[in-house]
């Protein structure tokens, strides 16, 4: 039997007498296509903290194709293959496109400690960097300064560079929150096409997304996994509606 | 959103086929990137010119040149990798006295060796240093810096039999370079050493300011918060920037001390780093030229205005620094900025 690819054990993180993270015990199995919903401050990104080690868990564990890394700095466990984006884009502002994704192809070629050859000059690099441009659709801007884009092309970034670490465990923290509808379908469409031995876990607001992506759901609520469930039991399912009564338009 | 909205919009699938948006990326722009330029060419006949335009103020010359360095070193640490401190004198005066102590106590007089021996000395200065100031971050971090320039400033201050105190080194003999050129009266062969020292140190930053080091450091000052994301340990970079502005720093004061053939304990003083910090600001941090205009600019204002008002002059200097910096935020190659931008734009989308 194979390890799943990502298993957190009895997860608890408190902020002072507050529970963010309630004994969470998540399994996602090797090409997983799972959905983690839930209300607002429901713990979604918290959980995704404790997952890629930016907060250390209260209690409990988290694995990486078997291996305990709960003690691993976050990018050790980058290193090991675990890739997120963030809810918000954090980007580079001043860097182009190109010169984004390159740094972030670059480092995971390990060349990120060259000092004497330039940029320009890494060519394996640069040619999967601009693969990975062209597949995002941004090759229009790939010299354009990050902060000259628009949020939603920026947000095209902020997938590439978790794409360019060439992740086995993706986490896409709301992928498409700020991007306009037109241009989240072809961002979806793109998700989609990712290879399938590549496990990704997707919080996302807009049900519509979820139900055409996931192949599971975990529902968390108040820091803790109320159901796990297929798509269809979930969408049907009495305590979710009841959790998402009004909550699924406030935010799309 | 602003002007060039409608090529800001993604094509999307279905709208493709209609807009004619570049579907490969262009990677000339970038292979270009790193090219030496026609304005740098420039700059750097400067020190070339002034040799037959200013002989008289050779040393002086040989100052803007050490500075130069000095201040180089400060924007491999605070304008690249964003580490701010006020302490950057530490090094130069390790820097300084490493030079000094090996010509002085053991009679080493070789002026290459003494670089590369303090050189090495302020590097190791670095190290031992990096773990205690990267620990802290913000205001903790540049009040370790302070910290530690003041310690190592009372250190040279006691050692007295060492480093002369207050009187300072002296006894300091310099051998011919490469057993050719002798330091001569006029200053000219201290000239021509401290322009290419300088200019060497300045290729090699060059170099790794363009290489994918340089792009991490960049990044990291951008937005250290997502580095590790991408799988990079933080703290490794900015040890290594660290260590790497420490050793140009270190250079730079062994310059001083062999040019001067003397150790003033001013080279650790608190105004030292201060000094280098404005003349960094204001020639505009990140930027490799940034260092050299802004030495070039406060040396020759500062010599300007000593003469013009030798009681008041530091209260000019003050009021026209805080004029650049308010009107030019990024200092004066800041200024410059928008029409490079310009000019690439049309290069690259032409
Ligand atoms: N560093 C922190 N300190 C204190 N409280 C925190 C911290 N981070 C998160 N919280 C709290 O934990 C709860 C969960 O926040 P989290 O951001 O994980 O929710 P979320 O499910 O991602 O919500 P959203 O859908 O709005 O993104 C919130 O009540 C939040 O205020
Ligand atoms: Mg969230």
């Amino acid at each position: 039997m194979t390890a799943p690819a990502l298993h957190t054990r009895n997860l608890v993180k408190t902020f002072g007498g507050f529970t963010a993270t309630d004994d969470v015990s998540l399994t996602l199995a090797p090409g997983a296509r799972h959905a983690l919903i839930g209300p607002n401050g429901a713990g979604k990104t918290t959980l995704v903290n404790l997952l890629t080690g930016v907060l250390a868990p209260t209690a409990g564990a988290v694995f990486l194709a078997g291996e305990d890394v709960t003690g691993l700095g976050q990018h050790r466990r980058v290193r090991r293959g675990l890739a997120r984006t963030f809810q918000i884009n954090r980007l580079f502002a001043d860097l182009t496109v190109l010169e984004s994704v390159a740094l972030a192809v670059g480092e995971r070629r390990g060349v990120g400690w060259r000092v004497w050859s330039p940029v320009g000059a890494q060519g394996e690099v640069l040619d999967e960097a601009a693969r990975l441009i062209e597949t995002l659709r941004l090759a229009d801007v790939a010299h354009r300064r990050t902060r000259d884009l628009a949020y939603g092309r920026q947000r095209l970034i902020e997938i590439a560079l978790a794409l360019a670490v060439r992740p086995r465990v993706l986490l896409l923290d709301e992928p498409a929150a700020g991007v306009p509808t037109r241009e989240s379908r072809a961002l979806f469409e793109t998700l989609a096409e990712l290879p399938r031995d590549m496990t990704i876990l997707l919080i996302e607001h807009d049900m519509d997304l979820v139900f055409r992506f996931a192949e599971r759901i975990s529902v968390l609520v108040s820091g803790a996994v109320l159901l796990e469930d297929t798509p269809d039991v979930v969408a049907t399912h009495p305590l979710v509606r009841e959790v998402y009564l009004g909550e699924a338009t406030h935010h799309a | 959103m602003d002007s060039r909205s409608p090529d800001s919009l993604s094509p999307g699938p279905d709208a493709a086929a209609a807009t004619p948006a570049p579907a490969t990326v262009d990677l000339a722009p970038l292979r270009r990137a790193a090219r030496p330029r026609w304005p740098e060419l420039a700059v750097w006949l400067l020190p070339v010119a002034a040799w037959f335009l200013l002989p008289e103020d050779l040393a002086l010359l040989t100052q803007i040149a050490i500075m130069a360095i000095f201040a180089l070193s400060l924007d491999l640490v605070l304008g690249y990798a964003g580490i701010v401190t006020l302490g950057h004198a530490a090094f130069f005066g390790v820097g300084a006295y490493a030079a000094g102590l090996l010509a002085a106590k053991l009679g080493i007089g070789d002026p290459l060796l003494g670089l590369l021996f303090a050189a090495a000395v302020a590097a190791l200065a670095g190290l031992v240093t990096a773990p205690t100031v990267l620990r802290g971050t913000g205001l903790t971090r540049l009040m370790v810096t302070i910290g530690i320039g003041m310690m190592l400033f009372e250190a040279a201050n006691k050692a007295t039999d060492l480093t002369g105190g207050v009187d300072g080194l002296q006894g300091i003999e310099m051998t011919p370079i490469l057993g050719l050129w002798s330091f001569d009266l006029w200053g000219k062969t201290a000239y021509v050493y401290a322009v290419v020292v300088l200019l060497v140190l300045f290729l090699i930053a060059r170099r790794i300011v363009h290489s994918p080091f340089g792009l991490s450091l960049r990044a990291l000052h951008m937005n250290p918060a997502r580095m590790p994301a991408l799988g990079v340990s933080v703290d490794a970079r900015l040890a290594a920037a660290w260590v790497l502005g420490a050793t140009y720093a270190g250079i730079a004061g062994a310059l001083l001390t062999q040019t001067t053939q003397f150790v003033s304990i001013d080279v650790l003083g608190f105004e030292r780093s201060a000094e280098i910090l404005l003349i960094l600001v204001l020639g505009g941090a990140g930027r490799l030229y940034g260092a050299l205009i802004g030495t070039i600019v406060f040396v020759t204002l500062h010599h300007v205005l000593a003469g013009i008002d030798p009681e008041y002059w530091q209260m000019w200097i003050g009021l026209v620094l805080i004029g650049i910096v308010l009107f030019a935020r990024n200092g004066i190659m800041g200024a410059i900025d928008p029409f490079e931008r310009l000019l690439a734009r049309k290069k690259t989308e032409p």
